[in-house]
């Protein structure tokens, strides 16, 4: 019996969350986009900046990153695909998993620990020290000054990063397709471009702005639910990367499963 | 309609509170609060760390919702109108937190000229010399390209203070104006309070333990004890009062015995439970 009770307040605390994620998320979306067209204007100087933070910082570390796993994958995938004398399918493996899957996962991964992690520790440094509130009192809403441009710059940046990542996974594959495997660089960049469709890349970007949406939500409801105390914004940063992965990862199988499910996969 | 006859019968109250109670989860911490801000008077919220004064200033300024009853400031119920209202209104009332709350990413002059930028049309050059008239009100001319971890604590409560001022409000209010701060420093803070007072006649709201500036610079002032106000007046009829927990308070008399603590936990914990 307790179990079940416990379990249904787990559930209806999941679904608090969700809903309270939904605000957030559908809040920073209002003022984005409909705003403007309300007398809301869009914060243009706070969105560049956020967008260089986001985007632009995100590059060295991103790249490096991904050329390493798309060397990975040709490594670890090689063997196998020898094995039925299809080592020349290394390009198709490695552009095909990179766009639709890796890429925009690895780049979610790596902007919830430089960019999720920081909203939080933002906003919840200003919770502490009662500058949400001072907001509040100015007649100024938060979510439109502090979570909007966040919001804006996330699925401005997430998929031109992602569209990166991909780039760099296969040119990590193309080390190894010319080391080991009889390409010539060319050659291997073009098999990769062959292998891809459209919609697989397509897919791997709308994937990429869910991400940045769940991530921006995320690291800034954790960061407004922050409680007193400056050791409570640890504990929200560290809230905030935690749930960031699991929803990332659960959204992305969702929306693999349903595509799967549609036959477009 | 009973509100409608309460308007006529005070018509210079800015503020009123009718029956204010507040929760924390199931346990109400504000039972039942009743008061009146008249328009340009001081008035001072006193009471012990605990009190409840901290809470009854957030509901005040909106950040808390009272679970029951009715604040009314300049003629609309706070707790019952909507948030687009609600930040109209706040539009017109200014507030001094107790760290200050200045924005860490801006500088001073940034702070104080944001909600003129957020609220006005008013053009930059005009926005500027708005922000240093106001930062000379506060005695902190030629602070504006300081960044706020430039200041000290006196000088961010001063420039919190122009920031609360910079859209001219009707009514302002101080949290914990002199805490943290030197005797000196604190007198100071006393001394500008005052001096707007005189300047502007606006309606100022101070929450405060501090008994001397309390004194000093309130016209009224309300004693509020475990989330019940037990005395409210003229600085003379709190000085006067002879109710025990009013001298207490006053004379500043320790708690007699560790009892009176838990008995304090108990009734924090046991009575005054909220409906869920």
């Amino acid at each position: 019996m307790r179990i079940v009770s416990q379990l249904g307040a787990w559930i209806l605390d999941g679904l608090a969350y969700f809903m309270a994620l939904g605000k957030i998320a559908g809040r920073a979306a209002y003022y984005t986009f409909l705003g403007p067209f309300r007398g809301k204007p869009l914060r243009v100087q706070s969105t560049i900046s956020q967008a260089m933070e986001v985007g632009v910082g995100a590059f060295p570390i991103l790249s490096l990153i991904t050329a390493c796993i798309g060397l990975i994958l040709a490594f670890e995938s090689a063997p196998q695909l020898a094995r039925f004398g299809a080592l020349k399918y290394v390009a198709n493996t490695v552009a095909l998993s990179m766009s639709k899957e890796l890429g925009p996962l690895i780049t979610a991964i790596v902007v919830i620990g430089r960019s999720g992690s920081a909203f939080a520790a933002e906003i919840g440094t200003m919770r502490v020290t009662e500058e949400i509130d001072a907001l509040e009192t100015m007649a100024i809403r938060p979510v439109h000054f502090l979570v909007a441009p966040k919001f804006l710059a996330m699925i401005l940046m997430l998929p031109c990063l992602t569209i990166w990542a991909d780039t760099m996974g296969i040119l990590g594959g193309a080390l190894f397709g010319v080391l080991k495997a009889d390409f010539t660089f060319l050659r291997y960049i073009q098999a990769s471009v062959d292998a891809l469709v459209w919609r697989d890349i397509v897919s791997g970007l709308i994937k990429s702005v869910i991400f940045g949406i769940t991530i921006t939500a995320v690291g800034c409801l954790e960061g407004m639910s922050t409680g007193l105390g400056p050791e409570q914004v640890g504990r929200s940063t560290t809230r905030a990367v935690v749930r960031s992965i699991l929803l990332v990862v659960i959204f992305d199988l969702l929306y693999t499963g349903v595509s799967f499910g549609l036959g477009i996969a | 309609m009973a509100q409608d006859t309460s308007i006529r019968e005070e018509p210079r109250a800015v503020i009123r509170l009718r029956d204010v109670r507040v929760c924390y989860g199931d346990k109400e911490v504000l039972h039942g609060i009743d008061f009146n801000v008249m328009a340009g008077e001081t008035l001072v919220i006193l009471g012990g760390s605990g009190s409840g004064k901290s809470t009854l200033m957030r509901t005040l300024i909106g950040l808390e919702k009272p679970t029951s009853g009715q604040i009314w400031i300049n003629g609309s119920d706070i707790a019952a109108i909507s948030e687009d209202e609600l930040y109209e209104i706040r539009k017109k009332t200014g507030m001094s937190f107790q760290g200050g709350a200045l924005f860490g990413s801006m500088t001073v002059g940034e702070n104080v000229a944001l909600p003129l930028r957020e609220h006005t049309k008013l053009e930059d050059p005009t926005i500027e010399i708005m922000l240093r008239l106001k930062l000379k009100q506060v005695g902190l001319a030629g602070f504006e390209y300081h960044m706020p971890s430039q200041l000290s604590g006196g000088m961010k409560k001063r420039a919190a203070v122009a920031r609360a001022l910079a859209m001219d409000p009707e009514i302002l209010f101080f949290d914990e104006p002199s805490a943290g701060l030197d005797p000196i420093i604190a007198a100071g803070i006393d001394k500008l309070i005052l001096d707007l007072k005189k300047a502007f006649r606006m309606t100022i709201i101070v929450v405060t333990h501090e008994l001397a500036s309390a004194f000093l610079i309130a016209d009224r002032m309300v004693l509020i004890d475990k989330g019940h106000i037990v005395a409210s007046g003229t600085k003379e009829e709190l000085r006067s009062s002879v109710q025990p927990r009013v001298r207490q308070f006053l004379d500043r008399v320790p708690e007699p015995d560790v009892e009176g603590e838990l008995d304090y936990l108990q009734t924090l914990t046991e009575q005054y439970r909220c409906e869920p």
